[in-house]
């Protein structure tokens, strides 16, 4: 259709570009081959010149003969940053100078790397020792390289910057001159890491390696995937949860101009055993394939379908390994009635709570209290709304299936696919695309298999792209939770029993072994939860996300209760916990869980802050890190407090870059603020009552705080979680600033409609 | 299927595209610049801001047929080689996580400073207020803004 060629500064992302990998597992010697797709860097703007002589190392670090350095990056990116600090951690030890680095994104082998996962914040934590070794081996080999060409011992050599030395002879080479005799020596087995105190790059503020990508638009996601002979393909799902096809007229909307199929089709058949992430609602849909985007949106539009109530069944999972089986109800659900569930099980007129821990005699001490403080927390489903909605591209045309778009695992869809399409999980290549927002979402990569048994289908290449309403009402929501949150007093105000009872659809997010389980004599959690066919999954700090929020908000209270203040009660029951833990199961560390705190006192000023002034704190540790905040807010307009200041501190040991981890930190605040204030998915009989940004609202510019200030506690510990950590506690540090400001306390998700006029 | 001869980035493209099909997807489609995104269709999230004539457009909601001869400029076309000040601010901030909704930003942001090179907060709030940024980079992109703001005014 077009008459005109494309302008020539943008590139197609496939097809154009080919870049070259490693292909086999870690070794020497010249391993090239082309990939069949291109690089998310493929845009840039020596991509045409890549170097006749690319030297693989090992399977992170490849080395031109020009002395271009390419960190391979085996995670996916999603904004976390990755594509910037594991090439600092890579570089740090090769002694690379990073002005000659650039990041790629490794293709999905899980024979080259490990854990291809992005989520549960573990990338650098659990890649954190393989990278070292991968830079450090790298910059061995380079040595030995000089060593063996200038026979001198392997001992008078040092590096700088990316060069080998020999201070006595005068000589030097580049790592690029030295790459092609490097890359044909074994790698050593045992090879010496950086000591931490003398990293120089580690700790430093890099820069994002894809910025200038970002910032002129270059096609790096799936979205932007376009390929010669490539179909658009889009779905209609049931607009309920609980509803399936009856029927539909395919016919009509085929005769629409630009449409080359309309056909029902399963993207996973009742025999098949799901996996823990084969997450889908609706495994029947119809297929609307095209030529372009508009015609087939206007198709989709069209499209004339029946749909039919789902009775309950029962279905068996493979959750890592063992079998797993759910109860799916039938039925319409809504959310006055979870609600409703959820409130009958913790007022005990309903179902059951299985004790989860019980230390010392909880019920005797409740008896005797003097006073017992007691709340219940309530939070709302809610969507995920990454901004690039799911897509994927698949060809399916030949005996290898390439597939590639946004997902942070392909290592959980891979054998999904392959069974789907009876096919070898070997003859699968999945390209991992930089994705527009993940947040857990993309953890459940369903849309990949779609695409493939559509492209099957129609035998052509697809794109499939999912409309923001599809997007929006797919399901896989952060589960809707309830809390009840008791504590007991003695006489003199003392806290000696606490109790949690937690409720969710369909799962609860009480985490028994966390604090303040182990700094309470007397302590007792309780949990279950309530079957659904609503789909739910992991959401930016999964279950903590919530606890924190119930916890941090009800030791607020109980401090205003006990007549102490909120960082003294913290820190009162730390101290306890550190010195004479109860029970042997707790799973934090207490010293460095009272190290953010008193971190936090001093950055914020805790102690200074004008009476006046509203302020809340909160404290929460979860994937291996600890995180607090204060908020300090100005109420001049009690419903309308805007929020002033956020001071952060994270304990997350090791921090690889300071630019990305402060970016994330505040990202997490903004983010925590406006799904605290706005956030929430709503059922009225199956069907989501928000399809769209018209009415699921999302925190914009104008209700940001006017300063976040972060910091880190300074640690040699092992990089642990950045990106969920600080999410969870600053919902309760927000809700006790706006407790003071309003005199209102929040018990419920979200807090704007119950503290703003609008 | 009507012909449409359209300006954009400076040069000029005949496309044969539906009457209703909106820019995003003709730029998008047809002209393969990806750079503008899709975010909600519904003119909600800015992901799709392009410049009709130097003024912030949502061309996820302007039909291809009432461009007439209007200038479309997307991210493209901002600048050469990624020099246009508010690209520069971004870097120098680092503002991107993800980066999908940093073009709608980054174009809106333009738009704000050419007609108001030096905002202040409720003006650069106002301006940005119609683009979401879900990873929440806000902090950062107002105080790019500020950057680039200096930079022009000082032009």
């Amino acid at each position: 259709m077009t008459t005109h060629s494309p302008t020539q500064n943008v590139l197609t992302s496939i097809g154009r570009r080919q870049f070259l990998r490693a292909s086999a597992a870690a070794g020497g010697g010249l391993l090239i081959n082309f990939s069949w797709l291109g690089s998310s860097l493929a845009a840039r703007a020596d991509a045409d010149s890549l170097p006749d002589k690319l030297f693989s190392l090992n399977a992170f670090i490849r080395i031109a003969s020009n002395g271009v350095i390419t960190a391979m990056v085996p995670n996916p990116e999603f904004g976390q940053n990755l594509m910037t600090s594991m090439p600092m951690i890579l570089a740090e030890e090769l002694d690379a100078d990073w002005q000659s680095i650039s990041a790629e994104q490794a293709p999905y082998d899980p024979a080259l790397y490990q854990r291809q996962f992005s989520g549960g914040s573990q990338s650098i934590r659990q890649a954190w020792s393989s990278l070292r070794m991968a830079g450090a081996a790298a910059r061995y080999m380079l040595m030995q390289a000089a060593a063996g060409s200038w026979n001198v011992p392997m001992a008078s050599l040092t590096t700088h910057q990316g060069t080998v030395k020999h201070t006595a002879s005068g000589k030097q080479a580049s790592y690029g001159e030295l790459a092609s005799l490097a890359a044909t020596l074994p790698v050593p087995e045992n090879v010496a890491v950086k000591s931490k105190d003398s990293f120089t790059l580690i700790g430093s503020a890099k820069k994002n390696l894809v910025g200038q990508d970002i910032v002129t638009g270059k096609p790096l996601f799936g979205m932007d995937t376009q390929v010669d002979g490539m179909l658009i393909a889009m779905i209609v799902h049931a607009p309920a949860f609980g509803q399936t096809l009856a029927s539909a007229d395919t016919d009509t909307i085929k005769q629409m101009p630009g449409i080359r199929d309309v056909f029902v089709f399963d993207s996973m058949t009742p025999e098949y055993t799901k996996n823990y992430f084969d997450v889908t609602a609706f495994p029947t849909m119809v297929a609307i394939v095209g030529d372009s985007t508009w015609q087939v949106m206007k198709a989709k539009r069209a499209l004339s379908a029946q749909w039919k109530t789902v009775g309950s069944y029962q279905e068996t999972i493979d959750r890592f390994g063992s079998p797993v089986v759910i109860n799916v109800p039938g039925g319409l659900e809504s959310t006055a009635g979870h609600k409703q569930a959820m409130a009958a099980v913790l007022s005990g007129k309903a179902g059951k709570l299985d004790v989860l821990r019980r230390d010392g005699n909880p019920e005797a001490a409740f008896e005797q209290a003097a006073q017992i403080v007691e709340s219940t927390y309530y939070a709302p489903y809610l969507a995920h709304n990454t901004m690039e909605p799911m897509n994927f591209f698949a060809d399916a045309t030949g005996e290898v299936i390439k597939v590639s778009g946004p997902l942070q695992g392909p290592i959980f869809i891979r054998q999904t696919l392959a069974e789907r399409l009876k096919v070898s999980p070997d003859n699968i290549e999945i390209d991992m695309k930089r994705m527009g927002g993940g947040f857990g979402r993309r953890a459940y990569s369903h849309y990949l298999v779609e695409a493939a048994v559509i492209s099957k289908k129609v035998n052509k290449p697809v794109k499939l792209m999912y409309t923001r309403e599809d997007d929006m009402t797919m399901g896989i929501y952060r589960p809707t939770y309830s809390v009840k949150l008791r504590a007991a007093l003695s006489a003199n105000k003392e806290l000696i029993a606490y109790h949690v009872s937690g409720v969710g659809v369909p799962e609860h997010c009480v985490h028994e072994n966390r604090f303040p389980a182990g700094a309470i004599e007397h302590y007792l959690a309780e949990g279950t939860a309530l079957d659904s066919n609503i789909t739910v999954g992991a959401f930016r700090a999964p279950r903590s996300n919530f606890m924190a929020m119930a916890e941090q908000a009800f030791l607020d209270e109980v401090a205003e209760v006990m007549g102490q203040d909120p960082i003294d009660l913290r820190l009162s029951l730390l101290k306890r916990a550190q010195q004479n833990p109860v029970g042997s199961n707790n799973d934090y560390d207490a010293a460095r869980y009272a190290g953010v705190l008193h971190q936090l006192r001093e950055t914020a000023g805790w102690d200074s802050i004008p009476a006046t002034t509203p302020k809340g704190v909160a404290v929460y540790y979860c994937h291996n890190s600890y995180a607090a905040h204060v908020v300090t807010l100005s109420a001049a307009n009690p419903r309308n407090p805007q929020i002033d200041n956020v001071f952060s501190v994270l304990d997350c040991g090791i921090v690889v870059n300071t630019e990305g981890a402060v970016n994330m930190v505040e990202g997490a605040v903004i983010d925590g603020i406006g799904n605290a204030m706005y956030g929430e998915m709503t059922f009225t009989d199956g069907k989501p009552d928000k399809q769209n940004f018209d009415r699921y609202r999302m925190i914009r510019m104008n209700e940001i705080p006017r300063n976040i200030s972060v910091s880190f506690v300074q640690s040699d510990t092992d990089p642990t979680g950045l990106g969920e950590p600080p999410f969870p506690p600053i919902f309760p540090a927000l809700a006790n600033a706006l407790y003071q400001a309003t005199g209102k306390r929040l018990y419920e998700q979200p807090f704007a409609p119950q503290i703003t006029k609008d | 299927m009507p012909r449409y001869t359209l300006n954009v980035n400076n040069t000029s493209h005949q496309v044969e595209v539906e009457a209703d099909t909106p820019l995003l997807w003709v730029l998008r489609d047809e002209l393969g610049l990806v750079g503008t995104k899709y975010g909600c269709g519904v003119a909600m999230c800015g992901a799709c801001t392009v410049h009709l004539n130097g003024s912030a457009m949502r061309a996820c909601q302007l039909p291809v047929s009432a461009v007439g001869n209007n200038a479309v400029t997307t991210i493209e076309g901002l600048s050469e080689n990624g020099e246009h000040p508010v690209q520069k601010a971004w870097l120098e901030h680092d503002v991107a996580q993800c980066g999908y909704c940093q073009s709608g930003q980054i174009m809106s942001a333009a738009a704000l400073l050419a007609n108001n090179p030096n905002p202040d907060d409720k003006a650069i709030e106002a301006g940005m207020s119609g683009n979401i940024c879900r990873c929440a980079t806000y902090t950062r992109i107002k105080a790019a803004i500020k950057t680039a703001s200096i930079d022009i005014v000082n032009v």
